[in-house]
């Protein structure tokens, strides 16, 4: 008797799923867009209800977050082909590849270049090149632009200028190069007993990008990338030198204590409430001390150069981006959308809403003084997005835990540069 | 015979929806993880077969072996000072002292509590500033320890310093094990004992001892297994340390952020048969330590 009831109320569910999954459903036109920046939500809801008004096509920007949990949640979209008319990607070029490769990211090429290149030239070269793939690229990806940037993000130095003025050091003139940096933190120091520098080195990847930048400056961009291709080594004098540096940070006894064990968001908290007078960070921090700490008396500064041979570059120009599904309904309507959100009004906007860089040329005007001063490092931008060659990121690992062991005190440059090499060479053997 | 067919079938319809859970949800990811150890995987393209490469090159991986010893240095700390600690305190509270069910509360405070908060809070303790709030130092100092004060986080020592943390954090688990195993000891056995004129020491070596062999093989066991596999705590606390506290765990889930699927649960295979051969010799260790003292039929 009860086992009869049971399959009644089975067999009653089963019809009601199969009739509710009949039942034909009413397209409403309307775009779905995932994201994961949390600072620009409101923002985008904003600008969403704006081109309802102007056009009638409903926006859904849905965030994700944090950035880890996003991310697994576009992968297993991907895998499902639940992937929502609009999203973006995070992590290194490699993930784009696949995504492109696997046929989920549509190539926006004809888009970019309709109307003599009318779309494709408002943006910063740099920032279309993050997004795009070059004839023959070593991700065996065909050539064309898969995303459109929203914004640009610039990796720099930065001091404060109250510490500077206090510790009777010119606020107007920051340090030029590796030997001002370490003097000048030193006197903030010795006169204010205030840590010299402070950085997530927790997370490595801001660790790696320092290097990079002094490894451009020290050995120039051609060498540096003859590494990554294999042709030099990390036990070549040079990269010795390089992660010479961070010893030299160690002994100088500038660096905030704990500085391997700090995330970003420790560092930025720092900074913002003066407990550094150096710090290194991208231009998002602009906003992270708006909102810390509003009276902050800070500015960016150039690369604190360690040798005058080679010209800086400024590890920047991945900003967020976003990507139009492959497979979407309403895909002629996705690019119409990001069309609309990267012309100067919206773009305007979102800088004002924000303080992020843009991704356009011609809103410089719009732009608060201290991100002002980042767009004069356009012109020199360099990331692993954009090299010809990449390093695998289990080498990276290594360098960057060889970096964290050397401002330790464990290592020294040459055990670490030997360490780098061997995993290079086991890599390379596979 | 076709009576016996409906019971049967009645009786694996009960199981058969939890069953189909754990199969999804437990079996079938449980050997997916052994086929993508044999692919190049990143989550998105097609899975490539690549034979045993993965496992080649997470046996010859220094940092592997090295993630491995931190796990192992974190584990012996844990086996030692943290079983030793909760054994020492489960005596003191399975005695009828005053204020007992206070202390039990007290010390299975700490395991309910989330690994992350643990470690946050840990950072924040032993830290100086800026990152932290310089309390230990300072309570060191308040005691007159003041020379003892330093960079608990940002020397070597952030390994020994992330293995007390663990076993602080991790000792109320042990605890609780201990306890149930000395209200299961028969008092008859004790008072026999008094009778007999033993003293404490006799008492705890022919009576408690032996017949908690399995209770402590059983810690031990559950000390190791969740010891290897400790990661967020250690992740919040230090972030891994230059690679000094990086342990077997954090480092799959690096190669996972990485999205090196195949490599990851390659690592994953390795830890888990690791972990199974020294459960399986602790557990057949104790068995014949409880065969020597008679405690089972041998």
């Amino acid at each position: 008797m009860y086992v009869k009831r049971m399959l009644k109320v089975v067999l009653f569910f089963i019809l009601v799923s199969v009739a509710g999954s009949c039942i034909k459903r009413e397209k409403i036109p309307h775009l779905v867009i995932w994201h994961w920046m949390v600072d620009r939500q409101s923002a985008f809801q904003a600008l969403a209800e704006k081109y309802e008004s102007e056009t009638g096509v409903k926006v859904d920007f849905k965030l994700f977050f944090p950035p880890d949990i996003y991310s697994q949640k576009v992968i297993a979209a991907a895998r499902a082909g639940n992937l929502p008319d609009i999203f973006g990607i995070l992590g290194e070029k490699r993930m784009l590849a696949s995504f492109v490769k696997a046929g989920h990211i549509l190539d926006l090429t004809p888009s970019m270049k309709e109307d003599s290149d009318a779309w494709g030239k408002r943006f910063y070269p740099q920032t279309l090149r993050i997004v795009s793939f070059p004839p023959n690229n070593i991700y065996q990806v065909p050539s064309g632009i898969y995303g459109v940037p929203i914004d640009t993000t610039v990796l720099q130095f930065l001091y404060n200028k109250s510490l500077f003025r206090e510790a009777g050091l010119d606020p107007q003139s920051p340090p030029k190069s590796f030997g001002d940096l370490i003097s000048y933190a030193q006197q903030t120091k010795s006169k204010l007993g205030i840590d010299g520098f402070v950085c997530g080195w927790a997370e490595s990847w801001l660790l790696n990008a320092l290097a990079t930048e002094w490894a451009i400056n020290l050995m120039g961009e051609e060498k540096f990338l003859k590494t990554l291709k294999g042709d030099v080594s990390y036990t070549d004098e040079d990269w010795i030198k390089v992660f010479s540096l961070f010893a030299k940070l160690k002994e100088s006894g500038i660096l905030a204590p704990n500085i391997t064990t700090m995330t970003n968001k420790e560092a930025e908290d720092a900074f913002a409430k003066s407990k550094a007078v150096f710090s290194f960070n991208g231009s998002w921090a602009v906003n992270v001390y708006r909102q810390l700490n509003p009276k902050l008396e800070y500015a960016f500064f150039p690369l604190p150069q360690v040798s005058s041979s080679f010209p800086i570059k400024v590890w920047g120009g991945a900003g967020s981006s976003f990507m139009v599904n492959a497979h979407s309904p309403y895909k002629d309507k996705a690019v119409k959308f990001l069309k609309w959100l990267t012309l100067p009004e919206q773009q305007k906007f979102l800088i004002e809403a924000t303080n992020n860089l843009p991704a356009i040329k011609g809103c410089e005007d719009s732009l608060p003084p201290l991100l002002k001063s980042l767009t004069e490092s356009f012109a020199i931008l360099t990331h692993p997005d954009i090299w010809p060659y990449n390093e695998d990121s289990r080498v990276i690992e290594v360098m960057n835990r060889g970096l964290q062991q050397i401002v330790m005190g464990l290592k020294t440059p040459l055990e670490v540069a030997k360490e780098i090499q061997t995993t290079k060479e086991r890599l390379s053997q596979r | 015979m076709k009576r016996w067919s409906w019971d049967r079938f009645q009786n694996f319809s009960f199981i058969f929806p939890a069953l189909v859970i754990f199969s999804i949800f437990y079996i079938y990811p449980f050997f997916y993880t052994f086929v993508l150890s044999f692919q190049d995987y990143d989550f998105i393209s097609t899975p490539k077969f690549i034979g045993f490469s993965n496992f080649r090159e997470v046996l010859t991986d220094r940092e592997w072996w090295s993630s491995m010893y931190n796990g192992a240095f974190i584990t012996l700390w844990a086996l030692t000072f943290q079983n030793i600690l909760a054994f020492m305190l489960a005596l003191g509270v399975d005695r009828v002292i005053r204020m007992n069910k206070f202390y039990r509360v007290v010390f299975f405070m700490l395991p309910i509590l989330s690994e992350i908060i643990i470690g946050l809070l840990m950072k924040q303790l032993l830290s100086s500033e800026p990152l932290g709030r310089d309390i230990f130092n300072r309570w060191i100092t308040n005691l007159g320890l003041g020379f003892f004060a330093q960079d608990w986080l940002g020397s070597q020592r952030v390994r020994l310093v992330t293995a007390l943390v663990h076993c602080w954090k991790g000792f109320g688990w042990a605890f609780v094990i201990f306890l149930a195993g000395l209200q299961n000891v028969p008092q008859q056995l004790y008072e026999a004992a008094r009778i007999d004129g033993a003293n404490a020491w006799q008492v705890f070596r022919k009576i408690t001892l032996p017949l908690l062999t399995p209770v402590i093989a059983l810690v031990l066991v559950l000390t190791i297994l969740g010891t290897m596999q400790a990661f967020a705590m250690i992740l919040a606390l230090t972030g891994g340390a230059g690679g000094l506290t990086e342990v077997p765990v954090m480092r799959i889930y690096n190669h996972l952020r990485f999205r090196l699927a195949g490599l990851a649960c390659a690592e994953g295979v390795i830890l888990g048969l690791i972990l199974i051969v020294v459960s399986f010799g602790m557990f057949f260790i104790s068995k014949k330590i409880r065969e020597k003292y008679g405690v089972l039929p041998s």
